[in-house]
């Protein structure tokens, strides 16, 4: 009990003194999932919008795919990634293996499909209620997509903090494709398992609760903004 | 060159091997308010999706004078019986519709203006549309679909959820809109309202048309027994 106490209080300690190790692998950690959720909306929000307002042969397997993939295991997609980058693989001449890119490109497949499903059921429900309005003003399918994405911006907003979590959580796919290098690729995720595997409690603890703490910003923060501005629309 | 009249030649409209509409043939011209009259279920909403374009018919021929297609669909408008309204302002409702006919910017500002003080909506520009009450946004519906000057106007049981105060409104909006030259097409099944609107009557029954010609010959002396039920508010099944 003595051991976990004393690893709080040393925790409390690295993150009041802003510890620049444990400051850098925060901003890394950020950095990299915030990218990969930008990228992913950017792909999987028009996406989404694509499957559920399009009629395609392949539909229905599309969007059962797309909700399959949501549950993928990030060291499957971590292994994937790690042979599509690694040297004899097809990208790798780009040489990104163990870089902060391949650990945004790991989390962009992660992420998208997240994206892409939850975005896909928001955008059929709105169509199902605008069809015939849109299609009475002349908006065809196509030109639904934007005006629907920007009708759903609040509940989207839940999409892209799904993504988020999942992205700033997992610690599979970027031990794989960036592999844990100090000043490198060490992110909040990777470095706990290896301080928690050395025994030095209290770097690990105070990255997880710095962890707990972003997760818990970030979505108050997207609360605050979603009533904010929901109440009004 | 105006797209009316529509013509509708046997149109029958069948789902599911039941046949809602059928057999409906039927010429609507510039000028006179058509009211489609009937009792729930008689596929008043149906007939008049069919001429605006949103379904198929399954059976018969629609054709407006200039043919049919999309490109005509951009000279009406419609309004629904639960008023869709996107979450955006009211003023930016009315926007979204000027910009999909590719109405320049300069000019869709001073046309929402315009639409809006006529529509008495003006103090609510800027609202979200979604706070409005239920006939605030009916008669926004309208704005909107006056603003797009369309030639014909669906108008989809518009009060059917609305209190007489705003029924009344409404009523107005649609007396203003058919003066400033629009064809009305109208469907409800309140004999009341029909009685103020129309100046011609489509009949429906079970999904057939029972009666067409003038309202007031038709209030006067229906010519069929299923109208003179209706009309003495007697349950028609």
């Amino acid at each position: 009990m003595q051991t976990i106490l004393d690893a709080f209080a040393s925790a409390l300690h690295l993150m009041v003194s802003l510890n620049g190790g444990l400051m850098e692998i925060v901003w890394l950690s950020l950095r990299v999932s915030l990218t990969a959720v930008a990228c992913a909306a950017i792909i999987g929000l028009p996406l989404g919008a694509a499957l559920a307002l399009f009629q395609f042969p392949g539909r229905r397997f599309a969007a059962i795919l797309m909700s399959s993939l949501m549950g993928m295991p990030p060291v499957v997609v971590g292994l994937v990634v790690y042979l599509l980058l690694s040297r004899s693989g097809p990208l790798g001449v780009f040489g990104l293996l163990f870089t902060p890119t391949a650990m945004i490109l790991a989390q962009i497949v992660i992420v998208t499909p997240i994206i892409a499903a939850l975005t896909r059921q928001l955008v059929e429900d709105l169509w199902n209620d605008y069809r015939e309005q849109l299609l009475s003003l002349g908006c065809g399918p196509r030109r639904a997509i934007p005006t629907l994405l920007w009708d759903g911006r609040f509940s989207l907003i839940t999409a892209l903090l799904a993504g988020f979590g999942r992205a700033s959580a997992e610690v599979g796919a970027v031990m794989i494709v960036g592999g844990n290098i100090d000043h490198v690729t060490r992110m909040m995720t990777t470095a706990i398992a290896l301080e928690t595997s050395k025994g030095d409690l209290a770097l690990a603890l105070g990255l997880g609760i710095i962890l707990i703490v972003l997760a818990l910003g970030v979505n108050g923060a997207a609360f605050v903004i979603r009533d904010l501005t929901g109440r009004h629309a | 060159m105006t797209i009316l009249p529509l013509r509708l030649e046997d149109v029958g409209y069948a789902a599911s091997g039941e046949r809602l509409v059928e057999g409906i043939t039927v010429e609507l011209a510039a000028g006179p308010r058509t009211v489609i009259l009937g009792p729930n279920g008689a596929g008043k909403s149906l007939l008049l999706r069919l001429c605006h374009g949103l379904i198929r018919p399954t059976a018969g021929r629609i054709g407006w004078q200039l043919g049919e297609g999309p490109a005509l669909r951009r000279r009406q408008a419609m309004v629904f019986q639960r008023p869709v309204m996107l979450r955006r302002s009211a003023a930016g409702n009315i926007g979204f519709a000027l910009k999909l006919r590719g109405l320049p910017r300069r000019d869709r500002r001073a046309r929402i203006g315009e639409v809006l003080a006529r529509t008495g909506l003006a103090s609510l520009a800027h609202q979200p549309a979604r706070v409005l009450s239920g006939g605030e946004q009916q008669r926004l519906a309208l704005a909107r679909a006056w603003a797009l000057e369309p030639e014909v106007l669906f108008l989809d049981e518009p009060t059917a959820s609305l209190d007489p105060a705003a029924t009344r409104l409404v009523e107005e909006l649609v007396e203003s809109i058919h003066r400033s030259g629009t064809k009305i097409v109208m469907t409800t099944h309140d004999l009341g309202q029909a009685r103020r609107l129309a100046d011609q009557i489509l009949f429906l029954n079970h999904g057939r048309l029972v009666e067409a010609g003038p309202a007031e010959a038709f209030f006067a002396g229906p010519a069929t027994a299923e109208a003179a039920a209706f009309l003495k508010g007697e349950l028609t099944w």
